[in-house]
C-alpha cells in the first residue's frame, strides 16, 4: 500500500487523423465491382467527400494511442458520484457480440427473432421484480430518455383525465436533467428544499402540492446519497391531490433486494442499465433507461411493447393510450443483452449482496475521511457520500484543485461541485466492484491529498502532474468555440 | 460471485470501522413501510459457461444477417463492418469510461470525437456537427425542437416520405408541447410535395428525408428555396448517410440543419440499437444545438487539448431552460463511425457508395427485366420499391422460410402501398445474390 498507484510513462504522441496519411491510401477491403456502372445524373452527384486517406495500420495506431490516453473502469477506481462506475463483465460483451444478436436485423417478421424478443421480455420481467413495479418498457435509449418517458407518460395520464396540469415539484437535489425533462413536456419546475438532514419533508411537499401540480420527482436514494425516508408521506401528499410520484432510480444500486418502490409510493421509475446493471459507459453512451410503472399507468407505456402470446413473443402497439413511440426502434437492444447478462450471472441473492457492499464501502469511505474532509450530513448514506472542500478553502486550495491532484494519484475523481445544494461538493460512489484493497488506497490518496494542501498547497493548485495534458483551458474553449479542424 | 471481491473477514472489518453490528444495521434510514416484503423472484445464478450456452440459444433463435440472405433495410442497414473498427471499440479504454468530464483523463474520448464532429461536418457540408445523439429519430425530434426555439415560431411539416417511425417519434416529442406537427403529402414520383409549402403560416421548419424511406432522392435545394421563402428551417433528415459518399450533401444544398442515423458506419444491426442520431447545422445556431460538443483548446503549458464545451446550453448548468434534456452522446457509437469513416477515407467512402448505388440499380434492372415494376420515378440510392404482382406475399413467405427476405412489405405504413415492397442493396449482396434473388421471386 507504500508504493502510489499513479506514475508517468510512455505515451505517444498523435496528430490528428487528417494530420496523417496520403490520398489513395486505404484501409478498408472493398469488395470488387461485378455489376456494371450505372448511369446516374450529374446533377445529383457531389464533390468527392474531403477525408484523409489511411491505411488500416494508420488507423489502428491512431486510436489505440488515443485509447492510451483515456481513463477507463478497467484501469482504475472511478468513483464518479451518482453515475455507479462498476465493473462491466467481459462475458457481457461477448455475448453483445453473437452474431444472432448483432445481426438481427429489426423488421423481420416476429417468428425471425424469436430470440431478441424473448429476451426483452424476459429482462423487462426481471426488472419489474427487482423494482417492485408492474410493467416495463426497455424503448429509452438512455437515462434522460427514460425520464422524458416518465414525463410524457405523467402528463398523458392526466390528459387522458381530462386534468391540465402545468406545474411540477423538484427538490433543490435532483440532476439537472429532472427540469429539463419536465419542461419538454411543459411542466413548470416548482423546487422545494431538503431539510437540515439532507431530505425531503412531507410538510415542503404538502406546502406546493395543489392541483395545477402534476406530481414530484424524487431522486431516492437522493443525490446526496440519503435515503428519502419520508417518501411514503410524500407519495401520500401528492396521490391525494390527484398527483403522480416519478422516481428517478440512478441510485438504485443502493436498493436492491431492499426497497419495493411500488411500496415506497413511486408510480413511475426510470433506470439506467449502464449504472445499476452493469453495461459499459462507452465514453458516455450508448445507455439504456428503462421506464417501469405500476398496473394504473402502463396504458401510458411506449410502443411497440414486446409481450407474451402463449409460447410466442410478438410486438403489440395495440395500446391506444400510449405516449408513442421514443426510437427509431425498440431502444439500446445490445446493452439490454448486457443487462440480461449480468443479472443472469447474479441471481437474485448476489444483487442484493451488491447494494449491501456497495453501501458498506461508501459508509467505510465516509468514516475513514470524515476527520480530513467536511462532510456536511454526517449520517448513514446509501452507495455514496458528499463531501465539501470547506476545510481546505481556508489554505486556498479548491474542490477542483483536490481532485486534479486525485488524477497523480491514479484515480479517475469524484463527481464534483454536484449536487448544488452543498458548496464544493465531492461525490463518491466507490461501488460494490471495488476490493477493500483499493478503497484504502483511494483512501489513503485523499488523506496524502489533504495533507499536502497543509504543507504544500501549490502542488495542488498546479495539478494533474503526471497525466499527459496540464490542466485545459475551458474559458478559452467556450469563448471562441472551434469545434472541427 | 467473481464480481464481488469482498472477503466475509474483510466485510466484518470494515463493518466494524463503520462502526455497525451487520450490514442490515447499514440500512436502518430505510423505513420499514418502503421494504420489500418478499425476497427477488429470479431464475438461480448462472455460470460464465451456463450462460454463454444460455445466450448462444437465444441468439440461435433469431435470423441473422449472416445466416440469411437480406434485402431488407428501412433504417437499419447490412454493410460490412472492418475487424479494425471492432478491435477499436473493444478497447476498454475506451468503452469502460464514462462522459469526459475530467478533460486530462479522457483525451482519447474527446480527440475522437473531435473527430468524429469534423469527419461529419464535411461529410454532411454542415458547419458543426455535435458530439451525437441517440439515434436518427430523436434527433429529428431534437431538430424541430430546436427550430421552433430558434425562429420563434409553433409549427413545423414533415414529410410523409420520412420513415415513419421517425415521424412517430416526432409526435411523441412534441405532443405535450402543443406545437403543430404538419405532414407534406407525397408526390407520384416517390418524391415529396413541395407546393404543399406554399403559402404555410408560422412556419418553424421543414422537415424531408434524403434519400427517403423509399430510397428515393429529394429535391433538397427546391425544398430549402420553399422554407426559406416562409422564414423556416430546412431540416435535413436521413437514414443512410453512405448516400454522401456520391450525392451532393445536404449542406450543399442549403439544409439548414441536417441529421440522422449513422448506423451504417461501422456498427452492427443488433436489432435496431444502439444507433448514431448525427446532429449538424450552420454556425450561427451553435449556441442553441442540443447535446455535447467537444472544442478545441490548450493546456497551461500550450499544448493542443480538447475538452467539453459550450456546457451553458446543457441541462446540468441550464436546468428547465436547456436546449434538450440530454446528458451525454453515444459516444461509443460515434467512435465507430470515426474508425469506420478514416478505414475508408474520402476516396474509399465515394468508391464504396458508387459500389452501392450500382448494385441497387442492377437489381433493380434485373427485377424490371423479370417483369416486376419499379414504383417510383424518382432517381434512388441503396433502396427503391417494387410493385409485386397479386400473390407475390405468399412467394414472400416462401422465401422467407428458405432465409431469403425478399424486400419489406410497404402497406403497414402506407396503407395506400398496397402490393409495394421496399428493397435494399449494400455492397454485402454480390451479382450471384441478387441473380438467386430474383430467379426465386420469378419461380
Amino acid at each position: 500500500m507504500s508504493e502510489i498507484l499513479g506514475r508517468t510513462g510512455l505515451v505517444l504522441n498523435e496528430p490528428l487523423l487528417w494530420e496523417k496519411g496520403a490520398r489513395g491510401r486505404q484501409g478498408f477491403s472493398l469488395p470488387p465491382g461485378d455489376v456494371e456502372q450505372a448511369p446516374i445524373d450529374d446533377a445529383l452527384v457531389g464533390e468527392e467527400p474531403d477525408l484523409p486517406d489511411l491505411g488500416e495500420l494508420d488507423v489502428v495506431r491512431h486510436f489505440t494511442r488515443l485509447s492510451q490516453w483515456n481513463f477507463g473502469v478497467d484501469t482504475g477506481m472511478y468513483p464518479l458520484g451518482s453515475c455507479t462506475m462498476k465493473y462491466n463483465p467481459k462475458i457481457n460483451e461477448d455475448l453483445a457480440a453473437l452474431e444472432g444478436f448483432a445481426g438481427a436485423h429489426p423488421l423481420l417478421p416476429e417468428d425471425l427473432c424469436q430470440g431478441s424478443l424473448r429476451l426483452i421480455h424476459e429482462l423487462q420481467t426481471f426488472l419489474a421484480e427487482i423494482t417492485g413495479m408492474d410493467a416495463v418498457s426497455l424503448q429509452p435509449a438512455a437515462g434522460a430518455q427514460g425520464e422524458l418517458a416518465g414525463m410524457l407518460i405523467i402528463h398523458a395520464f392526466h390528459e387522458n383525465r381530462g386534468s391540465r396540469r402545468t406545474k411540477i415539484i423538484v427538490p433543490d437535489t435532483a440532476h439537472g436533467t429532472n427540469p429539463a425533462s419536465a419542461a419538454l413536456c411543459g411542466f413548470r419546475p416548482v423546487p422545494v428544499s431538503s431539510n437540515d438532514e439532507g431530505v425531503l419533508t412531507a410538510g415542503a411537499v404538502a406546502e406546493v402540492m395543489d392541483e395545477e401540480t402534476a406530481g414530484v420527482m424524487i431522486t431516492n436514494p437522493n443525490t446526496l446519497g440519503l435515503f428519502e425516508k419520508h417518501i411514503r408521506e410524500i407519495a401520500g401528499i401528492v396521490h391525494d391531490k390527484g398527483g403522480v410520484v416519478y422516481g428517478d432510480g440512478a441510485n438504485m444500486n443502493a436498493v436492491m433486494g431492499i426497497v419495493d418502490a411500488a411500496r415506497a409510493g413511486v408510480d413511475v421509475l426510470h433506470l439506467n442499465l449502464h449504472k445499476t446493471f452493469s453495461t459499459p459507459h462507452g465514453g458516455g453512451g450508448p445507455g439504456s433507461g428503462p421506464v417501469c410503472v405500476t398496473r394504473e399507468l402502463e396504458p401510458f407505456l411506449p410502443v411497440p411493447r414486446v409481450v407474451k402470446e402463449g409460447e410466442r413473443y410478438v410486438l403489440s402497439e395495440d395500446f391506444p393510450l400510449s405516449v408513442g413511440r421514443l426510437h427509431a426502434f425498440y431502444g439500446s437492444f445490445g446493452v439490454m443483452i448486457k443487462a440480461y447478462a449480468y443479472i443472469l450471472s447474479m441471481g437474485a441473492e448476489n444483487l442484493e449482496k451488491a447494494s449491501r457492499l456497495a453501501v458498506l464501502n461508501a459508509n467505510y469511505l465516509k468514516e475513514r475521511l470524515k476527520d480530513v474532509y467536511e462532510l456536511p450530513y454526517d449520517r448513514p448514506c446509501m452507495h455514496e457520500c458528499v463531501f465539501t472542500d470547506k476545510r481546505q478553502k481556508g489554505l486556498k486550495v479548491t474542490t477542483l484543485d483536490i481532485v486534479k491532484r486525485l488524477m497523480d494519484y491514479g484515480f479517475h475523481p469524484p463527481t464534483v461541485y454536484f449536487p448544488l445544494v452543498v458548496s464544493g461538493a465531492i461525490m463518491v460512489e466507490p461501488t460494490e466492484t471495488e476490493s477493500l484493497d483499493e478503497i484504502e488506497r483511494f483512501i489513503e490518496a485523499m488523506r496524502s491529498i489533504a495533507r499536502e494542501a497543509g504543507e504544500n498547497p501549490e502542488i495542488l493548485r498546479a495539478a494533474p502532474h503526471k497525466c499527459r495534458l496540464r490542466r485545459l483551458d475551458e474559458t478559452a474553449a467556450a469563448r471562441r468555440p472551434c469545434l472541427k479542424g | 460471485m467473481r464480481y464481488l471481491p469482498h472477503t466475509p473477514e474483510e466485510i466484518a472489518s470494515m463493518l466494524s470501522g463503520v462502526g455497525v453490528e451487520s450490514l442490515d444495521d447499514l440500512f436502518t434510514t430505510v423505513p420499514a413501510d418502503c421494504r420489500r416484503n418478499r425476497d427477488m423472484n429470479l431464475p438461480p445464478a448462472m455460470t460464465e459457461w451456463e450462460l454463454s450456452r444460455h445466450a448462444a440459444g437465444l441468439a440461435g433463435a433469431n435470423a441473422s444477417a449472416a445466416g440469411c440472405l437480406s434485402f431488407a433495410g428501412a433504417g437499419s442497414y447490412e454493410h460490412h463492418v472492418p475487424a479494425a473498427v471492432r478491435a477499436v471499440l473493444g478497447r476498454s479504454e475506451f468503452y469502460t469510461a464514462y462522459t469526459p468530464y475530467q478533460p486530462e483523463m479522457t483525451q482519447g474520448t474527446l480527440q475522437a470525437v473531435y473527430e468524429y464532429q469534423t469527419l461529419i461536418s464535411r461529410l454532411t457540408g454542415m458547419d458543426v456537427a455535435n458530439a451525437s445523439l441517440y439515434d436518427g429519430a430523436s434527433s429529428l425530434a431534437e431538430a424541430l425542437i430546436m427550430a421552433i426555439r430558434v425562429t420563434r415560431r409553433k409549427r413545423v411539416a414533415v414529410s410523409r416520405a420520412v420513415h415513419p417511425f421517425y415521424r412517430h417519434v416526432v409526435r411523441t416529442y412534441l405532443r405535450p408541447t402543443g406545437y403543430e406537427v404538419l405532414e407534406i403529402p407525397l408526390l407520384e414520383d416517390g418524391t415529396t410535395d413541395l407546393s404543399f409549402l406554399e403559402g404555410l403560416e408560422d412556419l418553424a421548419a421543414a422537415a424531408v428525408q434524403s434519400p427517403n424511406v423509399f430510397g428515393c432522392v429529394e429535391d433538397l435545394e427546391g425544398a430549402a428555396d420553399r422554407v426559406h421563402d416562409r422564414g423556416g428551417l430546412l431540416t435535413a433528415s436521413f437514414s443512410e448517410p453512405l448516400a454522401f459518399g456520391l450525392l451532393r450533401s445536404p449542406g450543399g444544398l442549403g439544409a439548414d440543419i441536417a441529421c440522422g442515423e449513422g448506423q451504417s458506419f461501422g456498427m452492427p444491426q443488433s436489432f435496431g440499437g444502439p444507433l448514431l442520431g448525427v446532429f449538424t447545422t450552420r454556425e450561427k445556431y451553435v449556441r442553441s444545438v442540443p447535446g455535447r460538443l467537444v472544442g478545441k483548446t490548450v493546456d497551461q503549458e500550450g499544448e493542443r487539448g480538447f475538452v467539453l464545451t459550450l456546457a451553458t446550453r446543457e441541462q446540468h448548468i441550464r436546468r428547465e431552460k436547456a436546449t434538450s434534456n440530454i446528458c451525454t452522446n453515444n459516444s461509443l457509437c460515434a467512435l465507430a463511425a470515426a474508425v469506420y469513416l478514416a478505414c475508408l477515407g474520402g476516396t474509399g467512402l465515394r468508391k464504396l457508395a458508387r459500389l452501392n448505388y450500382d448494385k441497387a440499380e442492377h437489381l433493380k434492372g434485373r427485377l424490371e427485366e423479370a417483369g416486376f415494376k419499379i414504383a417510383f420515378d424518382a432517381p434512388t440510392f441503396n433502396e427503391f420499391v417494387v410493385r409485386v404482382p397479386d400473390g407475390f406475399k405468399r412467394t414472400h413467405d416462401r422465401l422467407l422460410k428458405e432465409g431469403i427476405v425478399a424486400g419489406l412489405e410497404l402497406s403497414r405504413w402506407y396503407p395506400e402501398l398496397e402490393d409495394h415492397y421496399l428493397f435494399c442493396v449494400t455492397e454485402t449482396k454480390s451479382a450471384e445474390d441478387m441473380d438467386r434473388l430474383v430467379r426465386e421471386m420469378t419461380s
